[in-house]
C-alpha cells in the first residue's frame, strides 16, 4: 500500500518485491470501497443507541420514552447524511470510523438523558441532552463540511504557519478569562454570557496540523545533524529549540491554566510526532525527561496541581470530617460508582451515578457508564475508542505523504492520549486533569472538535486507499527525500 | 516513517490495555470494597429501596414496619409499633443515621441483602417480583416487657427476663427509653430529635439492660455464697459462719458495716445471712476464698466475657482478677471493682433456677425469608456448669427463703415458687452517689415454666434512705415474672 514509503523497508533487495506484491493485490479488482461495510456498521451504530434509550424509559419509567422515535431518526438522520457524503466525497476512506464515532455519541446522548432524568438528585441539573443533540448536529456539520471541503488533506500543509499562530491564540485566550467557582481552578474555558466553548479541544486539531508541517520541513535536520553519544543520537542544540518552545508552552499552560491534562497532551503530542518524523528514540527520552522535570517542577510549585495528585493519592480523605482544602468528593464518589457497577452493572438507568454530582455528565460520564454497563460495558467502551485509534494509525500507516502520515499519527495519538488521561483520571489511574471523553460527555467542543477529527483522519484515509489509477499528486522531491534518508539512516 | 508509526501503535494500544486492566482492578477486584465503602449512599439507599423485613415478638406479632414513602432518593421508612417499649430491642434504622443493634446485626435479613438469599433475589428478579427483605423472629415476650416498661416507668433503669431452661431473653427493657421513629428518616426534624436524644443528660439511647455495667451490690453474694459451696468451705444453708460482730476488714483498720447494727449477722447461718443480706458474712467468705476463687466462680456464671452476644453483645460483667484481701472482700459483696450488666445478674439468677446450667442468652430464635422458609434456627447451647445441681438447690434455698422471710418479700407471687435477692449498691465517689436498687430473681411455676429476671433501678428515690432493691426493684421483678407466667 505504501508504495512511496521507501523508509519502512529494511535493505534494498526486498523492496521491488514489496512493491509488486502490494499493487498486485490492490489494484486489478479495483479496490474495494467499502461503503456498504460503513453502511450495516452504521445501522447497528444507530440501533444500539436505540435500544440503550429504551432501556432506560423502560427501567425508569416501566414505559418506552416518548421522544423515541425522534431520537432515533435524528441520530438516524445524522448517521444518514454523513453516509451519502461518504459515498460521495470520500469513497475510498475507512469503514469502522464513521460508526465508531456515531456509536460513542449515541450512548454519550442516552447517558445525558438519563442522568437528566435523574432531576434534582442530580445538584444543578438541566435537561442537557437536546443541547448535546444540536451540538452533535453541528458536529456532524462540521464533519459533512470537512469531507466535502477539504479536497485533499495536504491544502493544510499550505497553513502551517497560520495554525501555529491560531493555536498559540486559542491555548492563551483562556487565561484571560474569568473561571467560575465550578470549574476547580482550571482555565480552560472562554465564556460569552451563557455560552462557553474550550478552545483547547480545537487546539489539539490546529496544532497537529502545525507539527505535521513543521516536522515534514525540519525532520531531516532533526533526525541527521546529530551526534551520536552512549547509543542515543544527540540533537543539535540548535534544533532543540522547538521542543524547548513547546515544552516550555506546555508547562505555561499548567501554570497559567492549571490544565494538567491538556498540558501533558499537547507536550505527548509532539514527542510522539517528533519520534515519528526523525525515527530517533532519543527524542522520546529527551521528552520524557522533560516531561518529568516540568511535572515535578510544576507539581512543587502550583498548589491545584498538587491537590490533584493529593486528590488521586487518597481519593477518600474528601470524605473525611475535615477535609483538606480543595479537595472534592468526586474521584471517591466515581470509584465507588465503579465498584457498585461491578462486572455486569446495575443496568441503564438503575445505577446511582449522580452521587458523583458536579459534572457526572461532563468529566466522569466514565463513572456513570461503569455503574449502570458494569465493568462488561467499560471494556467494549475502550474497545470502541482503542479501534478509533487503531484506524487512525492504520490510515498513517497506508498513506503515502509524510504530511499525511504525520497528521494521521498526530491525530491519532492526541485522540489516544485524552482518552487515556481521562479515563485514567477517572478511574483512579492517574491524577484527575480537565478534560471529557471525546463523543460519549457532555460539551460542545468536544464534540464538534473530535467530529472534525474523524473527517480529517477520513479524508487521509480515503486518499491513501484511493486506487493508484487515479494520478496521486505526490510531490517528487518528498519521495527523493525519502530515498535519501533510506540510504543514510 | 512506518516503524515509528506501528511503535505508537503499540503504545497506544499499551495506553488502552492499562485502562483495561485499571477498570478490572476497580470493577472487579475491588469492586466489593469500593461497593461497601462506609461513604457510599447507595447502601443506604438499597437499604430502604424494598419494603424491609420486620422483626416479630413471641406470638407472631411485627413490631416494626416499612411504610412506603416513595420518596426522591427512599422508597421506604423503617416505623416501629412502640418505639420506646421495644427501642433496647430492634435499635434504630435510620435513612440518616445508620442502624444500631437487631436492625444492623441482622440487616442482611431484613433488607433482603443476605447473601443466604441470592437464590430467592435471583428468583424474584426472573419472575419480576419485587425484593422484600426477610423476618426476624425474636424470643421476646411481649407481655413481660411491656409489664417491665410500665412498672419501671419513669425510673432510670432496666430489666432483662430470660428463660432459665433455654436461655431465650423474654423481655429487655431500658428506660428512659426513645422512639427510633422520630429520627427514622432524613429530615431536619429528624435530624433535631438525634440532637436532641444525643444531648439529654439522661441518655436515652444507652441500652441500660446490655451496655451499662453497675455494681452489683448485693446480689453477687449469691455468687459469693455459690463460691463457698462449690469449695466446700460451707455444706449447708444452716451452717454456721465464724462471722465476727465487728467485722474489720483484713489488712486495714476499715470495719465492714451492715446495713444497720441491729441485724443478726454475728455468728449467723449461711440462710440468716443472706435473709438480712449480711455485708460481713459474705465480706468475710470472699476474703477467705481469695480473689482468685471468687474470680473463677463469677466467670462461670458469664462475668470477664467480652463476648456475650445476644446477638447484640452486651458490656463485659467484671470480676477483678487481682485485688487485695479487703479488696476482695468488698468485691464480694458486689461493691469495689465489680461491675454487671442487668443481663449478666439475670443470667446468674437464670443459672441457679436452673440447677446450675448456664444457657446462653440469646433474643433471635429464627431468621426467615419473606415467604416464610427458616434461613437460620436458634439452637439452645450451654455457656457453661456454674455451680453443681447440689449448689443450685442450696442457692434456689437462699433465694427462695429472701422472698419468704428476708429483704425479698415484696416478690411474692402466689402460686409460684419464687425466689430471689436485693441489692443496694453504692457508688461514685465516697460512695456518693445515690445507690443503685437491684433485685434478682427467679420464679417457677408448677407446670415447669420459669423465668429469671433482673431489674436495677438507677434514681429510684432523691432520698437515700428510700432506696432499697426490695423496695424499688422487688415490685418490677414481680411484674415481669407474674407477665411472663401468666399471672
Amino acid at each position: 500500500m505504501s508504495t512511496f514509503d521507501l523508509s519502512s523497508s529494511q535493505t534494498g533487495s526486498e523492496e521491488p518485491r514489496r512493491r509488486r506484491r502490494e499493487t498486485t493485490t490492490i489494484t486489478p479488482q479495483g479496490a474495494p470501497n467499502r461503503r456498504n461495510t460503513e453502511l450495516v456498521l452504521l445501522a447497528f451504530a444507530v440501533l444500539v443507541p436505540m435500544l440503550a434509550y429504551a432501556n432506560v424509559g423502560l427501567a425508569m419509567d416501566q414505559k418506552l420514552p416518548s421522544g423515541m422515535l425522534g431520537y432515533g431518526l435524528g441520530l438516524g438522520a445524522l448517521a444518514a447524511v454523513a453516509h451519502l457524503v461518504m459515498r460521495r466525497f470520500a469513497p475510498y476512506a475507512d469503514p469502522l470510523l464513521l460508526p465508531l464515532a456515531t456509536l460513542l455519541n449515541g450512548l454519550g446522548l442516552v447517558m445525558i438523558w438519563r442522568l437528566d432524568k435523574a432531576g434534582s438528585l442530580l445538584r444543578k441539573n438541566f435537561a442537557a441532552a437536546p443541547n448535546q443533540l444540536m451540538w452533535s448536529g453541528l458536529g456532524v456539520a462540521l464533519f459533512i463540511g470537512v469531507v466535502i471541503l477539504l479536497k485533499d488533506h495536504r491544502i493544510l500543509q499550505r497553513y502551517t504557519y497560520i495554525s501555529m499562530v491560531v493555536a498559540l491564540v486559542l491555548l492563551a485566550a483562556p487565561a484571560f478569562f474569568p473561571t467560575r467557582d465550578e470549574d476547580f481552578g482550571a482555565k480552560i474555558w472562554i465564556r460569552f454570557g451563557s455560552f462557553s466553548i474550550q478552545p483547547g479541544e480545537f487546539a489539539k486539531i490546529i496544532l497537529t496540523v502545525f507539527f505535521a508541517g513543521y516536522l515534514m520541513v525540519k525532520r531531516d535536520a532533526l533526525a541527521l545533524a546529530s551526534r551520536r553519544f552512549m547509543g542515543l543520537y544527540l540533537p543539535r542544540g540548535r534544533d532543540l529549540g522547538p521542543i524547548i518552545v513547546v515544552w516550555l508552552i506546555s508547562i505555561l499552560i499548567l501554570v497559567f491554566e492549571t490544565d494538567l491534562g491538556t498540558s501533558f497532551l499537547f507536550f505527548g503530542l509532539f514527542v510522539v510526532m517528533l519520534y515519528v518524523a526523525t525515527e530517533r528514540t532519543s527524542w522520546i527520552v529527551f521528552g520524557l525527561l522533560m516531561s518529568i522535570s516540568g511535572a515535578a517542577l510544576v507539581a512543587t510549585s502550583e498548589p491545584h496541581v498538587k491537590t490533584r495528585i493529593d486528590a488521586w493519592l487518597d481519593p477518600m480523605a474528601a470524605f473525611a470530617p475535615t477535609p483538606p482544602k480543595g479537595s472534592t468528593e468526586q474521584i471517591g464518589q466515581t470509584l465507588m460508582a465503579f465498584g457498585s457497577g461491578g462486572t455486569t452493572g446495575t443496568g441503564l438507568g438503575q445505577g446511582r451515578s449522580w452521587l458523583i454530582q458536579f459534572a457526572a455528565k461532563s468529566d466522569f460520564i466514565l463513572g456513570s457508564f461503569g455503574e449502570e454497563l458494569g465493568l462488561t460495558g467499560m471494556m467494549a467502551i475502550f474497545v470502541l475508542y482503542g479501534l478509533i485509534v487503531q484506524r487512525g494509525l492504520r490510515t498513517a500507516v497506508a498513506t503515502r505523504d509524510p504530511f499525511g502520515k504525520l497528521l494521521a499519527v498526530g491525530l491519532s495519538s492526541a485522540f489516544a492520549l485524552q482518552v487515556f488521561v481521562v479515563a485514567g483520571g477517572v478511574t483512579g489511574l492517574i491524577p484527575l486533569t480537565g478534560m471529557t471523553m471525546p463523543f460519549l460527555a457532555q460539551g460542545g467542543s468536544s464534540l464538534v472538535a473530535n467530529w472534525a477529527l474523524i473527517a480529517i483522519l477520513l479524508k487521509i484515509s480515503d486518499s491513501a486507499r484511493r486506487p493508484a489509477a487515479e494520478p496521486v499528486p505526490a510531490p517528487v522531491a518528498e519521495g527523493l527525500t525519502e530515498q535519501n534518508r533510506g540510504a543514510l539512516s | 516513517m512506518n516503524k515509528p508509526i506501528r511503535r505508537v501503535s503499540i503504545f497506544c494500544l499499551v495506553l488502552v490495555l492499562a485502562l483495561m486492566v485499571r477498570v478490572n482492578w476497580v470493577q472487579g477486584v475491588q469492586a466489593e470494597a469500593w461497593a461497601g465503602n462506609s461513604h457510599n449512599d447507595r447502601n443506604k439507599y438499597d437499604r430502604y429501596a424494598h419494603p424491609r423485613g420486620n422483626i416479630i415478638v413471641a406470638g407472631g406479632q411485627p413490631i416494626t414496619r416499612s411504610d412506603f414513602v416513595n420518596g426522591y432518593r427512599y422508597k421506604y421508612k423503617r416505623a416501629w409499633v412502640d418505639g420506646p417499649l421495644w427501642a433496647p430491642v430492634t435499635g434504630y434504622s435510620s435513612q440518616a443515621f445508620q442502624t444500631s443493634q437487631l436492625e444492623a446485626l441482622s440487616d442482611g435479613i431484613l433488607s433482603g441483602s443476605d447473601s443466604r438469599l441470592f437464590f430467592r433475589n435471583t428468583l424474584d428478579m426472573l419472575t419480576g417480583k419485587e425484593r422484600q427483605g426477610g423476618d426476624v423472629v425474636t424470643t421476646l415476650n411481649p407481655k413481660a416487657q411491656k409489664a417491665a416498661f410500665d412498672a419501671l416507668g419513669a425510673k432510670k433503669g432496666a430489666a432483662v427476663a430470660i428463660d432459665p431452661r433455654t436461655g431465650a431473653i423474654l423481655a429487655l427493657v431500658s428506660t428512659p427509653s426513645y422512639d427510633p421513629g422520630r429520627f427514622a428518616g432524613t429530615g431536619d426534624e429528624d435530624a433535631k430529635a438525634w440532637n436532641e436524644l444525643h444531648a439529654d443528660p439522661d441518655k436515652p439511647m444507652l441500652n441500660r439492660a446490655l451496655r451499662e455495667t453497675y455494681p452489683p451490690g448485693s446480689t453477687f453474694k449469691l455468687v459469693t455464697a455459690a463460691a463457698a459451696f462449690e469449695s466446700g468451705k460451707y455444706q449447708n444453708i444452716e451452717d454456721v459462719t465464724d462471722t465476727p460482730d465487728r467485722y474489720v476488714l483484713p489488712g486495714t483498720n476499715v470495719e465492714l458495716k451492715n446495713a444497720s447494727p441491729d441485724e443478726p449477722c454475728g455468728k449467723a447461718t449461711v440462710k440468716t445471712a443472706m435473709d438480712y443480706s449480711c455485708n460481713t458474712v459474705f465480706g468475710k467468705i470472699g476474703a477467705e476464698l481469695g480473689g482468685e476463687k471468687m474470680r473463677a466462680q463469677a466467670e462461670k456464671f458469664g462475668f470477664n466475657n467480652p463476648a456475650v452476644d445476644v446477638p447484640i453483645r452486651a458490656s463485659e460483667s467484671y470480676f477483678p482478677s487481682k485485688s487485695s484481701p479487703d479488696g476482695t472482700a468488698m468485691d464480694s459483696i458486689g461493691q469495689h471493682d465489680t461491675r454487671a450488666t442487668p443481663l449478666q445478674m439475670a443470667m446468674v439468677a437464670a443459672a441457679i433456677a436452673n440447677d446450675g446450667r448456664l444457657m446462653a442468652p440469646y433474643l433471635v430464635d429464627e431468621e426467615r425469608a419473606s415467604n416464610l422458609t427458616t434461613i437460620s434456627k436458634h439452637s439452645e447451647r450451654q455457656l457453661s456448669q456454674a455451680v453443681s445441681p447440689a449448689t443450685a438447690q442450696k442457692l434456689q434455698q437462699l433465694m427462695e427463703s429472701v422472698v419468704q422471710n428476708g429483704t425479698g418479700k415484696n416478690a411474692k407471687i402466689d402460686g409460684l415458687k419464687v425466689g430471689g435477692k436485693t441489692g443496694t449498691a453504692q457508688h461514685g465517689e465516697n460512695n456518693a452517689g445515690l445507690p443503685f436498687a437491684w433485685f434478682m430473681s427467679y420464679a417457677k411455676a408448677a407446670d415447669g415454666r420459669q423465668v429469671a429476671v433482673a431489674v436495677v433501678v438507677e434514681d429510684g428515690s432523691s432520698e437515700r434512705e428510700q432506696i432499697s432493691g426490695g423496695g424499688l426493684a422487688a415490685p418490677i421483678a414481680k411484674a415481669v415474672m407474674k407477665a411472663a407466667l401468666d399471672r
